[in-house]
């Protein structure tokens, strides 16, 4: 029986080794990349159909989080990043220090965030001005019928109960946008939490990751959080109303956070590290933000600086036709221009 | 030889002196057996210093800037760079002794009845099954959790306890689910297992003469259990105690899907809190700088230190109660 | 009451410890009232009213704790068995919105890290074990145990920062060789336990009677002493493996995870676990059956090896 049972044992591994063998003779190059869960799901559509195109290139993406996407091309872990938030100067000093090169932001998507709620009775979209929700988040606004809200939702029957608020717990991109749109609308919120994507919330339950804070909100009655707008979408989550700078009220999509971002992308910075939130103009989604995919500009492996510039232009030109059906908003075409051009810096070390 | 070789256990490992042989080959041979086998044993010290080690290291940045006062702060906001473990550090030990209290008496309960009173037969397979609750991945528990566990304790759990205990401070408050209270439970259900399997074990092995003298004096079934045959397992029960702390203060996954991740200190248990397993698991991958990673990984070190500190209190227990330092 | 009051005083005053006076003193009181019960007169009749009312609750105890292992299994059976179809078991991942796809990626590189997690933790432990249990010592081994039961306690997370700091680092990438160092660190302790349990519970007769025909003590070890405990050690072992095969934490920051085949050991590769976690905690649908339904295979497969690794356990070496 011993023998028997050690025999198996050795022709398993023996099998596993030449397996693994067999596999690392497989010639295919593999980029990998991680960042944050925003794009996780056109990444993946991306990357997918790009392999299926193009055998030997695997792009492999996880989403760890904006932050952890930041933190690992900065340590040379992963060869791109992926943030929907831009690195700050002090991020691209210690990442120029570390690496010895600069740090492109290219960006990749558009997105929205909208705010969701659970309150037991309203079926309706309520509708939020920037400076109500900052005052929710600030917990200076405790219960639903406060008068700013129901000013706002007339004819809405809002309950007397404390609001429940909900953020993420995890650091992401999606937080990085929200605050840094509160902090635009409230100057309270500016100084007392400013923005990031991990800051120090005065109120509220953490949610994990996109999900968590969805599930939360729905299980809990009189609750609110923040979610992506593509998310909200794909799970049919109502969410509501959001006053642009104008005072008129918007319901996120694609044509809303599309305007709001070819108007701010008319004055776009060369590295493109712009933030979009609460541009002037009609039907300008406030809550919105390009997400930027963060490629070193010198590479020490010519096959792979090859493979990521090829990809970064098919990206650009036939991966862009797709954001539509994943309810991403597709980038403005002088940002294209623009990007296609700043690929060209992107280099072999000599 | 020696006279204790009819005993199966012995405190004199291996029967006594190695090589009567001057042959230089066996010389070898045994050399090289102790040899390998020595480092093996000698590396395994080398690791757990090279981890304390490097947790060391790599939180110089956070430890220099905060010293001490790193264990007292309650902020965490990783905007200012400022950081303070006192929020983690009491919702990681207020969910485990929680999970602890609810967990030990259940567990040591569940193992009287499957020693006492399940028939032979089935008793080994029972609890063969219980020791599979230990095999459920925690990601699993953190899901069943969020799904299952906290609508049932907001629709009937925490009402009745609102009802019967609440005007003590501990059951105060709103619940929204997620919360210190539902992580205890999710970490209670998870220690379980380990509390019945060994408290099982040492039970089994309590003497049947003693046992026996016992209920030929008179005592009830219970009594007996109670007054004989706990108190010799009690090295092991506590033991098991200890086990199961250790498992329930490292616990990630199951705990930050259901605390509510919120670095504040509340009386309540029904509000939500943030243990020091789950600011790691959440905060690590998205952490930038120096300082943000140098902080985090301070904490683990702190929990390092927890877990040393309740392995010398557990091992003191077992040797002040005659222990010979080998106990499984 | 409000949270936002609750957190003002939480944040105002040294917290929650001074409104906890309350509680303690229940507790105290309580503690009180327990100890006077022995004050009661115990007649036989209140002894056997006790004796019955503890038992039936001692069976109440162990009917919760068999009903959560219950609810778990049966619950994960109703939301992953129809998600499980061969798809599931042959295919890599496809994107959100597409139909089909699976985890096969996932098993096969759960199933390398297993492996080079035994690789690595299973000799330390068993060496060392063999090191505790046949030449002994009084300050080595004390140290030895207690380095193995705090390894046992680190939490899995900082076992994975700890690989992170010392593979993923210095290699510049992640992979599937720093996921199998954390697993195999994790696996020490109780390859370790196991194997020394073992080795002891051979009667020293055996190896006397070895020694006594000639036999060295290298030779006594190996030939012997290991053989007749072998179905022991290989049980521990299998039992070590399950319990390791579901841990997420420690491979959050070393293997990773892949979206394709991982075609070295050397890049990251996925693993049942990760998916677990990037699947639930995800907002598609149908990622939250794979979620369920990986789930459910993971148990099962742990299950197995659970009952392979107990039946093996009995069969050890029994004096003749």
């Amino acid at each position: 029986m011993f023998k028997a049972l050690r025999n198996g044992l050795l022709a398993s591994i023996a099998a596993a080794l030449v397996c693994t063998g067999m596999a690392t003779t497989v010639n295919a190059l593999t980029l990998t990349g991680a960042g944050s869960t925003f794009d996780n799901p056109i990444f993946t559509k991306w990357f997918y159909v790009y392999q299926q195109q193009h055998p030997n290139v695997q792009i492999n993406y996880q989403s760890i989080g904006s932050g952890g996407g930041i933190e690992q091309i900065t340590q040379g872990t992963v060869d791109f990043g992926a943030s929907d938030g831009p690195m700050t100067n002090g991020q691209i000093k210690r990442f120029e220090k570390k690496r010895g090169c600069y740090i492109l932001h290219l960006p990749v998507v558009i997105g929205g965030e909208v705010p969701i709620f659970n309150i037991p009775g309203v079926k309706t979209s309520l509708k939020f001005t920037g400076k109500v929700l900052a005052n929710i988040y600030l917990g200076k606004i405790t219960h639903w019928n406060n008068p700013e809200i129901t000013r706002l939702n007339p004819g809405v029957n809002l309950p007397d109960a404390d609001i429940v608020v909900v953020h993420r717990a995890d650091g992401s991109g999606t937080t990085y946008c929200f605050t840094n749109y509160l902090s635009v609308v409230s100057p309270q919120w500016a100084k007392q939490v400013g923005y990031a994507t991990s800051v120090n919330w005065p109120v509220g339950l953490g949610g994990k990751g996109s999900e968590g804070v969805t599930g939360i909100v729905q299980q809990t009655p009189d609750s609110i959080g923040y979610d992506e707008l593509n998310y909200a979408i794909v799970n049919h989550i109502t969410y509501g109303y959001v006053a642009d700078k104008d005072g008129k009220f918007l319901h996120a999509n694609l044509a809303t956070v599309t305007k709001d971002a070819a108007k701010k992308a008319k004055h776009m910075p060369k590295d493109f590290r712009v933030s979009i939130v609460n541009a002037s103009g009609p039907d300008c989604y406030p809550i919105s933000t390009f997400s930027w995919m963060l490629v070193p500009t010198v590479w020490h492996d010519a096959a792979k600086e090859k493979a990521m510039v090829k990809f970064l232009h098919w990206m650009l030109t036939k991966g862009q036709k797709m954001n539509a059906s994943l309810y991403y908003a597709p980038l403005p075409k002088n940002v294209r221009e623009m990007e296609l051009n700043a690929i060209k810096r992107i280099h072999v070390a000599q | 030889m020696n006279p204790k070789t009819t005993v199966t256990v012995t405190t004199e490992p291996g029967g006594g002196n190695p090589t009567r042989f001057s042959s230089g080959r066996l010389h070898l041979g045994d050399r090289l057996l102790k040899s390998i086998t020595w480092l093996s044993a000698a590396s395994i010290i080398i690791i757990t210093i090279w981890i304390a080690w490097q947790l060391f290291v790599f939180s110089a940045p956070s430890r220099h800037k905060f010293g001490w006062h790193f264990l007292l702060t309650k902020t965490w906001n990783p905007v200012s760079e400022h950081f303070g473990a006192l929020p983690f550090i009491y919702g990681t030990i207020v969910t485990s002794v929680f999970a602890l209290v609810i967990a030990i008496p259940l567990g040591v309960g569940a193992a009287i009845f499957l020693v006492e009173m399940a028939p032979r037969k089935v008793s080994g397979f029972l609890a063969f099954l219980i020791e599979l609750l230990a095999a459920v991945p925690s990601v699993i528990y953190g899901l069943l959790g969020i799904f299952l566990l906290i609508p049932i304790l907001r629709s009937a759990v925490v009402p009745a306890l609102k009802h019967t205990l609440g005007f003590l401070p501990i059951f105060k408050g709103p619940f929204y689910g997620v919360s210190v209270f539902s992580a205890g439970i999710v970490l209670a259900i998870m220690i379980v297992p380990f509390i019945v399997s060994v408290t099982r074990e040492v039970l089994l092995a309590v003497p049947r003469e003693q046992r026996e003298a016992s209920l030929a004096l008179g005592a009830t079934h219970w009594e007996t259990v109670w007054k004989v045959a706990i108190p010799i397992a009690r090295r092991g029960i506590f033991g098991a105690g200890f086990l199961a702390l250790a498992r329930a203060l490292g616990e990630t996954m199951a705990v930050t899907m259901v605390i509510g991740n919120d670095p504040t200190i509340r009386a309540s248990l029904f509000s939500p809190g943030y243990s020091i397993a789950a600011a790691i698991a959440n905060e690590f991958t998205e952490a930038i700088g120096r300082m943000y990673i140098g902080a985090l990984i301070e904490l683990g070190l702190v929990l390092f230190g927890v877990t040393f500190i309740i392995n010398g209190v557990a091992r003191l227990l077992i040797f002040s109660t005659g222990g010979n330092g080998y106990e499984s | 009451m409000n949270l936002n009051i609750l957190a003002a005083v939480a944040t105002g005053s040294p917290s929650g410890f001074a409104a906890l006076w309350p509680t303690a003193l229940v507790v105290v009181l309580a503690g009180l009232a327990i100890w006077a019960l022995r004050l009661i007169p115990k007649t036989r009749l209140l002894r056997k009213i006790v004796n019955y009312t503890i038992f039936a609750a001692a069976g109440a105890c162990f009917a919760i704790v068999l009903g959560a292992l219950v609810i778990i299994l049966g619950y994960l059976l109703w939301k992953g068995a129809h998600s499980l179809n061969w798809d599931f078991f042959t295919k890599i991942p496809v994107p959100p919105g597409m139909h089909g796809g699976g985890v096969a990626n996932a098993l096969v590189g759960s199933g390398e890290l297993l492996l080079m997690a035994t690789a690595l933790g299973v000799p330390i432990g068993f060496l060392g074990a063999i090191y505790l249990a046949e030449y002994g010592g009084k300050k080595f081994p004390f140290l030895v145990r207690y380095a193995t039961d705090l390894l046992n306690g680190v939490p899995s997370i900082v076992v994975g920062i700890f690989a992170y700091t010392v593979v993923v680092v210095p290699m510049k990438h992640f992979s599937a060789l720093a996921g199998g160092v954390a697993l195999g660190i994790m696996m020490i302790p109780i390859a370790l336990r196991t194997t020394e349990e073992f080795l002891r519970s051979v009667p020293n007769s055996l190896r006397e009677a070895s020694l006594a025909l000639g036999a060295s003590k290298w030779r006594t070890t190996v030939t012997v002493v290991i053989p007749a405990a072998i179905h022991g050690i290989v049980g521990g072992i299998m039992l070590d493996l399950a319990r390791v095969a579901g841990e997420t934490a420690p491979l959050l920051f070393t293997s990773f995870g892949n979206e394709f085949w991982s075609h070295s050991i050397t890049r990251p590769t996925a693993a049942v676990p990760l998916v677990i976690f990037e699947y639930a905690t995800g907002p598609y649908a149908d990622w939250h059956r794979q979620a369920w339904a990986a789930g459910f295979v993971l148990l099962i497969s742990i299950l197995i090896v659970n009952i392979i690794a107990r039946s093996i356990m009995h069969l050890r070496y029994r004096p003749a």
